[in-house]
């Protein structure tokens, strides 16, 4: 019976052993689900205040300001398709972004139902017309408010869209190249993300052309811990061929602001949510 | 029993233990290279750029996440105050000029310095806009007497209204308002709120192509649909091609006029007698959007004619229509239909009133990366068919123009984004194949910087027949350009 039984522990302490050093070494799925889940998806919903710094070779900048919500679908409770090891649910998001600067788009609203499996929904409010614009979604790659970043930048490109494979792990990061899966409908070759191992932040992200130089460089250039999620509160997107570069300073940043979905709709396109978007 | 608590507590200790030692093995990691906290406040960026690894920004180390200089409290400018204060706006100056001579109007098509003022205040659970454009206007010197109701003289209301919400679920906007819905692109077809062709046709800013309305507006909304109610108490006129400003079509005179015959028109005056009812119905399927409409009110332009008074009027009409709008291959596709009911003629037999009409209107846009990046591309395809055509051919005084009984038109939208969205070139054309006419709008405006816009235009009218609805508009082709500064 003893003996038996310092058989089952050694057994257990075996296996046990095993699967600590396997979370100690996350494959590249899990980093890249977590470090997407961390940028994107972290707490229930989210404001946050935004200003963006657009400087090109000569120094001259640009403003923007705006208030971003987030709300993100809740996890399905029973749903096949998520197997349940999936910690790091990332579903549909909706986005409302609300426009202070400058001038010539003050109190304009855009709107984003962002999916997962076909085009983003878009609607652009311009109050001077009262009008509800519709946007095509499909281009997803293209300037944000003329800034260095993409739309994709701002709502996450995704995680299926590229083969992630881990080139290094150092001290501090985790080092992905990841590849597209479709090589044509980008225009980035490849590109390498840093991501952070103890917050999984993704640090830098660096794009490479066809001649394997970087041509876009993304950086976290500060962070922070706010209601206990690891956040990035200024970053920066540089195109490596012009030197332009844009700072997003991400000013007051709330998570679980309890914003129900209803926001998220044609509605408070033409009435802002004025509760939701100041403090 | 024992053996299972043994075991249990020797694998609680292999996960736990292992976890928690490198969780604080972690926290114990040295801090990164020397240096990195005070080489963090400029670092120029190396063009090129070396393959090493990142450092870390602040806040990820353990010591210096606070010894970022923290911005001095902020002084703000007199701008910033004024926007504190809820207030915005821009001036402005427009001037243009018509490309051909029109013997009836002045050679100058625009010619204004505008400054608008906005004021928007959240009070409490009250809404407040105020939005009023103060103009000098060279081309219409009608600036001593304002009318309000028709936006004439040095000060127009563009908003003055309150907002609340008695319920959860519903909405009140009352006063003067822009209201506008429906999917057409610089093409309305259950949209009956006013509008001022006057404006856009000679190359005013496009916000001044909605007129406003003074209305009140109640929406309630729920899972099943979302209802639109808007109540005018006294009809609202659009800002229509009088003669003023644009040479037209009198139908009277049989020929192309304009200073020389000025449009006497008689606004419907009876409050609540002559009050406009506006309904919306609207749902999302999915990613579809659909609505129905109502209407119940007057042509927005005097478009009949009382003899006895020899005046313009404006006929009733109510309209009911639908439509639905959503993504269609890569870009989004719409659809919209109303039947036009012109209460004062449903036989048709009145050849001074518009016979009753169908409008059909389909329409695409989408971007075209294959060709360019941010270059967006519209068609669309809207047909007005006249219901009692027979009738209408009938009764028409002899020598007048006939109109067909289907009025087809095409329009092409083309946008280009270039220098970072700072400047964009575009064009807008509508073309009848059935008029044989056609306007086009050219238009490119460049953001100097974060206040200056600098914008020139054209409106071009092209067509055979006089009588024809582009056509008529012939010698006002113009162009335009504008300066100006938001705030």
């Amino acid at each position: 019976m003893k003996t038996k039984s310092l058989i089952i522990v050694t057994l257990c302490a075996g296996i046990f052993a095993l699967c600590a050093q396997a979370a100690d070494k996350p494959t590249v799925g899990q980093i890249v689900e977590k470090a997407n889940f961390t940028a994107y998806y972290q707490g229930a919903n989210g404001r946050a205040r935004v200003k963006m710094n657009i400087v090109d070779s000569q120094g001259r900048t640009r403003q923007r300001e705006m208030t971003i919500l987030r709300w993100d679908a809740p996890k399905p409770k029973q749903d096949e398709n998520i197997p349940k090891n999936k910690e790091y649910f990332a579903g549909e998001q909706k986005f409302y972004v609300f426009f202070h600067k400058p001038a010539d788009v003050d109190k304009m609203a855009f709107l984003v139902w962002k999916h997962l499996d076909k085009d983003d929904d878009r609607w652009l409010y311009l109050p001077n017309l009262d009008l509800v614009k519709r946007i095509a979604g499909s281009e997803k790659r293209t300037s944000f408010v003329g800034s260095d970043f993409f739309y994709e930048d701002i709502s996450g490109r995704n995680i299926a869209y590229d083969k992630h494979e881990l080139a290094e792990t150092t001290k501090n990061y985790y080092i992905l190249k990841s590849t597209p899966k479709e090589p044509k409908s980008v225009n980035f070759n490849y590109y390498k993300t840093w991501i952070h191992r103890k917050t999984f932040l993704v640090i830098k992200t660096e794009y490479y052309d066809q001649a394997g130089r970087a041509y876009r460089k993304y950086e976290a250039k500060a962070v922070k811990q706010i209601q206990g999620y690891w956040t990035v509160t200024k970053s920066r997107m540089t195109n490596l061929r012009t030197n332009r570069y844009t700072d997003v300073i991400y000013s007051t940043v709330k998570y679980d602001t309890g914003i129900p979905e209803s926001v998220f709709s044609e509605r408070y396109l033409r009435r802002p949510p004025t509760k939701y978007l100041e403090n | 029993m024992r053996t299972i608590t043994t075991i249990f507590m020797a694998v609680l200790t292999l996960i736990v233990v292992p976890g928690f030692t490198q969780t604080l093995h972690a926290s114990e990691e040295p801090a990164l290279p020397a240096g990195l906290g005070e080489s963090q406040t400029t670092p120029p960026l190396p063009a090129g750029l070396e393959i090493g690894e990142p450092e870390l920004p602040p806040g990820l180390e353990t010591e210096p996440a606070e010894s970022q200089p923290q911005k001095t409290a902020e002084k703000k400018t007199f701008q910033e105050q004024v926007k504190d204060a809820g207030i915005s706006g821009f001036l402005e100056t427009r001037g243009g000029v018509r490309t051909q001579n029109d013997p009836h109007e002045k050679q100058a098509s625009i010619g204004e310095a505008r400054l608008q003022l906005e004021w928007q205040k959240d009070i409490d659970w009250l809404r407040i806009k105020f939005t009023g454009d103060f103009l000098y206007d060279q081309v219409d010197n009608h600036l001593s007497d304002i009318d309000l109701r028709r936006g004439r003289g040095w000060f127009d209301f563009r908003e003055a209204w309150v907002g609340f919400s008695p319920l959860k679920w519903v909405d009140v906007k009352m006063g003067r308002q822009i209201l506008t819905w429906g999917t057409g692109d610089l093409l309305f077809v259950n949209d009956q709120f006013p509008k001022d062709w006057q404006a856009f046709f000679t190359g005013r800013d496009l916000e001044y192509l909605k007129a406003p309305a003074d209305a009140v507006k109640i929406s309630a909304f729920s899972k099943l649909v979302d209802v639109d109610l808007v109540f005018s108490p006294l009809m609202n006129p659009g800002r229509f091609v009088s003669g003023r400003r644009l040479s037209y079509f009198n139908r009277n005179l049989g020929r192309l006029a304009g200073r020389d015959a000025i449009t006497q028109d008689d606004l419907p005056s009876e409050w609540f007698s002559d009050a406009e009812y506006a309904a919306r119905l609207s749902r999302k399927f999915g990613s579809y959007e659909l609505a129905a409409y109502g209407f119940w009110g007057f042509y927005k332009n005097p478009e009949g004619f009382d003899m006895a008074k020899n005046k313009a009027f404006y006929p009733r009409l109510n309209t009911y229509g639908g439509s639905i709008r959503g993504p269609f291959w890569r870009g989004i596709a719409n659809f919209e239909g109303a039947y036009y009911d012109s209460q004062q003629d449903r036989s048709g037999k009145d050849p001074l009133i518009p016979n009753s009409q169908v409008r059909l209107l389909w329409g695409y846009e989408m971007d075209l990366p294959q060709v360019a990046r941010e270059l967006t591309v519209g068609v669309q395809y809207y047909v007005e068919i006249m219901m009692n055509h027979e009738e209408y051919i009938r009764t028409l005084p002899p020598g007048a123009a006939a109109g067909d009984e289907a009025r087809h038109v095409i329009t092409l939208r083309v946008t280009k984004q270039l220098l970072n969205q700072n400047l964009a070139v575009g064009f807008f054309a509508y073309y009848s194949p059935t008029d044989n006419d056609a306007y086009i709008r050219p238009n490119i405006k460049y953001k100097i910087d974060d206040h200056w816009t600098v914008e020139v235009g054209g409106n071009v009218f092209i067509g055979q027949q006089p009588s024809t609805f582009f056509g008529q508009f012939r010698r006002n082709s113009n162009v335009y350009a504008s300066l100006r500064y938001a705030f």
